[in-house]
């Protein structure tokens, strides 16, 4: 089933406020479409086995936008999807990006073999920049977790971890806050100690917070009326706090501005990356959440101006 | 700050004091052997170690060219935290701690100081156009560590900021690189901790200018165990005394890249 997708604010167009566009230091591909072997209840763009609204990226397609993106000095590279291990060209897609800078694979770990693991240790050992493999899983128990993504989804996600942690890999196991603010702190020690009886002796992890769009709707809520961002919030803000400013997603359907709104056709900006340097109106509700709490999707945050 | 035309063909550029007079005390005694024409510091001259009013008289004394950090705007402009970037709630916690004992025990005359700085510094040596900063030329508090900064992302930074060489502190780890357009990019990392390698030393460095440019990082000893033991008795925190005993880092981990982190220990 597709969810509806919410769009916009009510506001008169005047009243959106603009990002500007800085330069391109992030660029994300959608490298597994919207293609996923999970169904996840929370996600924000609806992947599925079934839905093929974005398709696989080939390693020519990529490669022909890294070529460009050197031009424009990119400081590091995302993948995400859909699945990006689901994409057979995905090793070969990552070897080509290391000769660049360094990349990220946003992944639900499931399809992480020992061989994987092991071909990708020798690419990042072959390269100057470093790999980072963002593994999801939600919260710290198979009941938490499989509500979410599915039954058995645990177990096999943390079984990507260790193969991951085998090779020498430290990832990133990402976690979209699910729970009450004021449980953090005891979630986050429990999601510690799971991985260190795994054998994942120096955790990483990453909360992010919900982008109440696609399933997620479903799952807990959209957004209400007041969640947006309005003219006077932009005021003394730094936005290079937000990713749209610094960064562009591609996708096999073009260029968008971010890899949060691909469902919307006005976030898609073109079909190069040049045409696409241009300021962004900030009139989506999930614009809101990244506003809150700074780039949602990058693995740190880029600092602020002094 | 535009320092123009200079004759020096060797110079001293160190980072990140974090209090530690000790170490910046060995360094100016090193200072004779290496025969400089100037001295530089890249900023963040607080955090991390004990008595922070001990570093302003050796800045004074030997003429060292301070570029402010994001622990010096802070400090100087009465901030209620670094600056420091980081996004991890423990790192937070133990930078606020090492920030709310710096301001507490900087004067108002060494505030003023730090206020003062420039946030860049450039010259010309020998043909080449030099640019120091803290971070990176564009952002003060932006980390440029080895495995997350692109060959084709300095190109375009040379390009923007017309230099050929260009140096930075505030990762804390040291690293350099030239392109082979001869152009040359240094991290050169910092004297107030060890670098998490499990060494008790730091690092500072010397840059050359003849017969062709090069930046050479070396080692600086100090009496660690002093300012292990001038750190505990200022009631620091004991996380920060084992890094400066064992060289390993133990906090402000979080916002290391995979590729620098797995060579710690923690």
């Amino acid at each position: 089933m597709m969810v509806a997708t919410q769009t916009s604010t009510k506001s008169p167009p005047e009243s959106i406020p603009k990002v500007s566009f800085h330069g391109l230091d992030a660029l994300w591909f959608q490298v597994g479409g919207t293609i996923c072997n999970l169904w996840c209840t929370h996600c924000f763009i609806s992947c599925s086995p079934k839905n093929h609204t974005f398709e696989f990226m080939s390693a020519n397609e990529v490669g022909k936008y890294l070529d460009e993106s050197a031009t424009y000095g990119v400081k590091e590279y995302y993948f995400t999807g859909g699945e990006p291990f689901m994409n057979r060209d995905m090793l070969a897609i990552l070897e080509h990006t290391l000769q660049h800078g360094p990349a990220t694979v946003l992944t639900n770990g499931i399809l992480i073999s020992p061989k994987i693991a092991a071909r990708m240790r020798q690419l990042v050992d072959a390269s100057l920049y470093t790999l980072e493999i963002r593994v999801s899983v939600d919260g710290f128990s198979e009941f938490t977790n499989d509500a979410i993504r599915g039954e058995g989804s645990f177990r096999r996600a943390l079984e990507g971890v260790q193969n991951l942690v085998a090779e020498g890999f430290l990832p990133i196991i990402t976690t979209m806050q699910s729970w009450d603010e004021n449980e953090n702190e005891t979630v986050l020690r429990r999601f510690k100690e799971t991985l260190m009886i795994l054998g994942y002796t120096r955790p990483r992890l990453k909360i992010i917070p919900p982008l109440r769009i696609g399933r997620e709707i479903m799952r807990y809520r959209g957004y209400t009326d007041g969640e947006h961002i309005t003219p006077e919030m932009m005021i003394g803000y730094d936005d290079h706090q937000l990713l749209c400013s610094t960064s562009r997603t591609i996708t096999n359907r073009g260029v968008y501005v971010c890899p949060i709104l691909i469902d919307h056709d006005d976030a898609r900006l073109g079909n190069t990356l040049a045409e696409t340097f241009r300021p962004f109106p900030l009139q989506h509700q999930a614009c809101y959440t990244c506003y809150l709490s700074g780039t949602v999707c990058s693995n740190f945050n880029p600092g602020r101006d002094n | 700050m535009d320092l123009g035309a200079t004759n020096y063909s060797r110079i001293a550029v160190f980072g990140g004091v974090y209090n530690n007079y000790l170490s910046l005390q060995a360094l100016v005694k090193e200072m004779p052997r290496h025969k400089v024409d100037a001295l530089f510091c890249l900023g963040d001259l607080g955090a991390f170690g004990p008595h922070p009013d001990r570093v302003l008289p050796l800045l004074v004394e030997n003429k060292i060219q301070v570029v402010q950090g994001n622990y010096d705007n802070s400090i100087g402009n009465d901030r209620d935290d670094c600056q420091c970037g980081y996004t991890d709630p423990r790192d937070n916690y133990f930078a606020q701690i090492s920030y709310d004992y710096t301001n507490t025990h900087t004067s108002r005359e060494f505030k003023n100081y730090q206020k003062n700085l420039p946030p860049e510094i450039r010259f010309v040596a020998h043909g080449k156009r030099v640019l120091l900063c803290h971070g990176s030329p564009r952002r003060t508090n932006e980390f440029l560590w080895e495995s997350t900064t692109p060959t084709q992302f300095l190109e375009k930074i040379f390009k923007d900021y017309n230099a050929d060489l260009i140096l930075t502190t505030h990762t804390g780890i040291k690293w350099q690189r030239r392109l082979s357009n001869g152009k040359l990019f240094a991290n050169i990392g910092v004297i107030g901790r060890p670098e998490n390698d499990g060494k008790t030393n730091v690092w500072f460095s010397i840059v050359h200018f003849s017969p062709e440019v090069r930046v050479e990082f070396i080692p600086l000893e100090y009496d660690f165990q002093r300012l292990a033991k001038e750190m505990k008795e200022e009631k620091l925190p004991e996380e920060f005394i084992q890094t400066t005993l064992t060289g390993w880092w133990t906090t402000c981990l979080e916002i290391l890249p995979g590729k620098e982190r797995a060579r710690g220990e923690f």
